[in-house]
């Protein structure tokens, strides 16, 4: 597989600083490695010999094993840190945790951490590649391009399609990956909540905002279903679940405003009966399951990227 | 401490914005006094130093309305010693330092042993500003009879706002009995919990919790509604936002007394910097967006904020290392407030420098009820001599302070401090003073 000259960076921290193009070649790559490892099953050994090593300040399930797997499948071992809580509760700043890792002779640092920005202090301090897997609010730019990339599998382009998100966008680190990956790409954008959790600033930014998901459903050709976060509430933005679940669930009533081909997304864990139903979640628009095997597509493309530019492997 | 030294400054261009004198004279300091301007040779003492001030200005040293020191209890992040030979290094002979310490400043006591350190430390005047509340727990009043007996000058709960509006107006009303002023930091604090970056497109594209305007503008406005109502003397401090410089502004003009104070960091640069998630730009309040920054450049300008403080927040290093959330606010700031000031305001003609001493000296002077300020003959002779067409870079490599994080690494500034005198005795130089021989 020849390396593309395009790419030169080091580390995946954010959307919102990739070009179109590079976008591009992420996206290009994950498919190359999903058909190369049909559908990432199969392994391969584009990366025997390097290590990965997986340093989370927060619970994940879904994203850690994803980027193991997607390691593992290129030929590379994984190691796993986790560390509840702050670093420094133990004496340790975040830094001085993920400098000694690196001693240990790793090559790619995923981390995820629940202040913004993490990601850029290590990679500022690290020798080796950092790969963001969510930095509190910020961005989650892995899970953007794996909904990305569904879509792209689905629809040809993204130019000219409507996507809306859903839900927590105040929150959401997936939203804000989502809307700088998706509007680069061209596709319009519609963050749509309740007003507590999308602000109004966004439309300075570019981006659609609306509160009422009925009147934007005929419009869209994707639906981006955010959980709740409500661990990271400290009051809560609406008066109660079962509002929210009325404004906002998607149920089969509101499939029947959407078009016909519509694509129902959700980066998961859902909350099932708050932002989506079962019958729409299990129902035939959903690709839900696509986008968690898309997922480590994206990070078998991601690692083979960062390595390359890092050692010029071409 | 040794006998004052008799010191003759000449060729400066005296700014006293006291009595509105700006002009070129020989200024003479003698036995820690200002004793002479323009004196005739006859006059001069038999054995004097000389400082060629050629030039340079020869203002009164400024007066800092807000410096934390830390110790006792925080000499991790900064001592009495290492903060007040950073407060000389820029131009500052008399510093209020603030109650932030472990435990928090609440005895007389503790006031006594921050004024018995700095005495021996060879810095500047060091004046304490006391808790307003037992333990800075925002509901009980500290002994403040007891604590101003002892010499403390003023009371706040900085870095905490006087959150309980009843707690404030007792304050305010008690302290009429000693003609005292209280120090408040206005920020709601319901409205900010957790917050860590101004509220604006910046904190929301990067996802950090907002600290919103809104926040300053209500406790402002709550400040000022209790000046009224007790005519107490309140200063609050410091201020950031529009909000606060557009209500200042209309109350001042109904004649309330009330004074304001920013900080240098709220003069230049935007939230903007946070892109970077450097916790040197964590500081307290907030780099603000542009149109808060002109607003209160604007203010300062005209009168409406009375004064320019420090802010001086020293953190030791390996807190400040740690991840923007975590991380506390803060910064260092003295050495660096005049050359920020003259940067930002003076140099680019939106005050003249009698203006920017009167923000920096005289006006922190009349708040905190200091006689210093000023050059008047007999008043202590408390002088900083500038050079106010020296261009350098920060760096904080070069810092007295302990705190080496500053918003301001490596800009290019204008202005700078080349002696500071205190009570007539040379306590900062970049260049030795010359004897004279009879």
């Amino acid at each position: 597989m020849e390396f593309p000259k395009t790419w030169t960076r080091k580390h995946l921290l954010d959307l919102e600083s990739l070009s179109a193009d590079e976008i591009n070649v992420l996206l290009d790559t994950a498919e190359s490695l999903k058909r190369m490892t049909e559908g990432c099953r199969r392994k391969i050994s584009l990366l025997a010999g390097k290590t990965l090593a997986n340093l989370f300040f927060e619970n994940s399930t879904r994203t850690r094993n994803s980027f193991s797997l997607a390691a593992k499948r290129l030929g590379a071992d994984t190691v796993e840190f986790s560390s509840s809580g702050s670093s420094v509760s133990k004496g340790e700043t975040f830094v001085d945790t993920a400098k000694t890792i690196q001693a240990m002779g790793v090559d790619w640092v995923v981390t995820r951490h629940q202040t913004p920005g993490t990601p850029h202090l290590l990679a500022r301090e690290l020798h080796c590649s950092v790969l963001n897997a969510g930095d509190g609010a910020h961005e989650h730019p892995t899970q953007g391009l794996l909904d990305i990339l569904t879509i792209r599998e689905h629809r040809g382009v993204l130019d000219g399609l409507t996507v809306a998100l859903v839900g927590d966008i105040a929150h959401s680190r997936t939203a804000r990956s989502n809307m700088w990956g998706l509007r680069k790409l061209g596709a319009h954008v519609i963050v749509c909540g309740p007003a507590t959790l999308v602000s109004p600033r966004w439309q300075e930014l570019g981006f659609e905002v609306a509160h009422d998901l009925d009147e934007i459903l005929p419009r869209c050709d994707v639906l981006n279903l955010l959980r709740i976060q409500f661990e990271r509430q400290k009051a809560r933005p609406f008066p109660s679940v079962h509002e929210y679940a009325a404004r906002y669930a998607m149920n089969g009533k509101r499939m029947r405003r959407c078009p016909a081909n519509i694509l129902i997304m959700a980066p998961g864990p859902i909350n099932r009966g708050v932002e989506i139903t079962p019958e729409v979640a299990d129902g035939p628009h959903s690709v839900i399951l696509e986008q968690v095997t898309n997922g480590i597509a994206v990070r078998m493309a991601s690692l083979w990227l960062l390595a390359g530019a890092n050692e010029e492997l071409r | 401490m040794s006998e004052p030294q008799s010191l003759l400054i000449e060729h400066g261009r005296i700014i006293d914005p006291s009595n509105g004198t700006d002009r070129v004279a020989r200024l003479l300091l003698y036995r820690g006094k200002v004793h002479a301007m323009d004196p005739c040779d006859g006059d001069l003492p038999s054995y004097y130093l000389r400082i060629d001030a050629t030039d340079c200005l020869v203002c009164p040293g400024l007066i800092d309305l807000g410096t934390e020191l830390r110790e006792p209890g925080r000499e991790e992040d900064e001592t009495i010693e290492s903060g007040g030979l950073a407060a000389v290094a820029g131009g500052y002979t008399s510093i209020l330092c603030s109650a932030n310490t472990d435990p928090p400043i609440d005895t007389p006591a503790g006031v006594e042993l921050v004024r018995r350190i700095a005495a021996s430390c060879g810095g500047p005047r060091t004046h304490v500003i006391a808790c307003c509340s037992s333990g800075r727990n925002g509901e009980q009043m500290a002994e403040l009879g007891l604590l101003a007996q002892a010499g403390a000058i003023g009371f706040s709960d900085s870095p905490r706002p006087i959150h309980n509006s009843a707690l404030l107006k007792r304050a305010l009303d008690y302290c009429r009995m000693f003609n005292l002023p209280i120090f408040d930091r206005p920020v709601d604090p319901d409205l900010v919990e957790q917050g860590v970056a101004h509220d604006g497109q910046v904190a929301l594209v990067l996802g950090l919790k907002g600290l919103p305007t809104e926040a300053e503008d209500l406790a402002v406005a709550r400040d000022v509604r209790l000046v009224e109502a007790t005519e107490g003397r309140l200063h609050v401090g410091p201020i950031s936002t529009m909000g606060s410089v557009d209500l200042l502004r209309r109350v001042k003009q109904r004649g309330i007394k009330v004074t304001a104070s920013v900080c240098p960091h709220n003069l230049w640069h935007s939230d903007e910097m946070l892109r970077s998630f450097d916790s040197r730009f964590k500081v307290h309040p907030p780099l603000r967006s542009s149109r808060h920054i002109d607003a209160v450049l604007a203010a300062v300008a005209d009168g409406t904020i009375d004064a320019v403080q420090s802010g001086h927040m020293p953190r030791a290093r390996e807190k400040k290392m740690d991840d923007f959330d975590q991380a506390p606010f803060g910064a260092s700031t003295l050495e660096t407030t005049l050359a920020v000031v003259a940067t930002r305001l003076v140099h680019c003609g939106m005050m003249s420098w009698s203006d920017a001493i009167m923000r920096l000296s005289t006006t922190p002077a009349r708040i905190a009820g200091l006689q210093e300020g000023n050059l008047a003959l007999g008043s202590p002779a408390d002088v900083v001599v500038i050079d106010p067409n020296e261009t350098w870079t920060i760096r904080s490599a070069g810092f007295f302070s302990q705190c080496t994080s500053t918003p301001h690494e490596g800009d290019v500034v204008k202005g700078r401090v080349i002696y500071t005198i205190v009570g007539g005795e040379i306590r900062f130089t970049t260049r030795p003073a010359l004897e004279h021989i009879p």
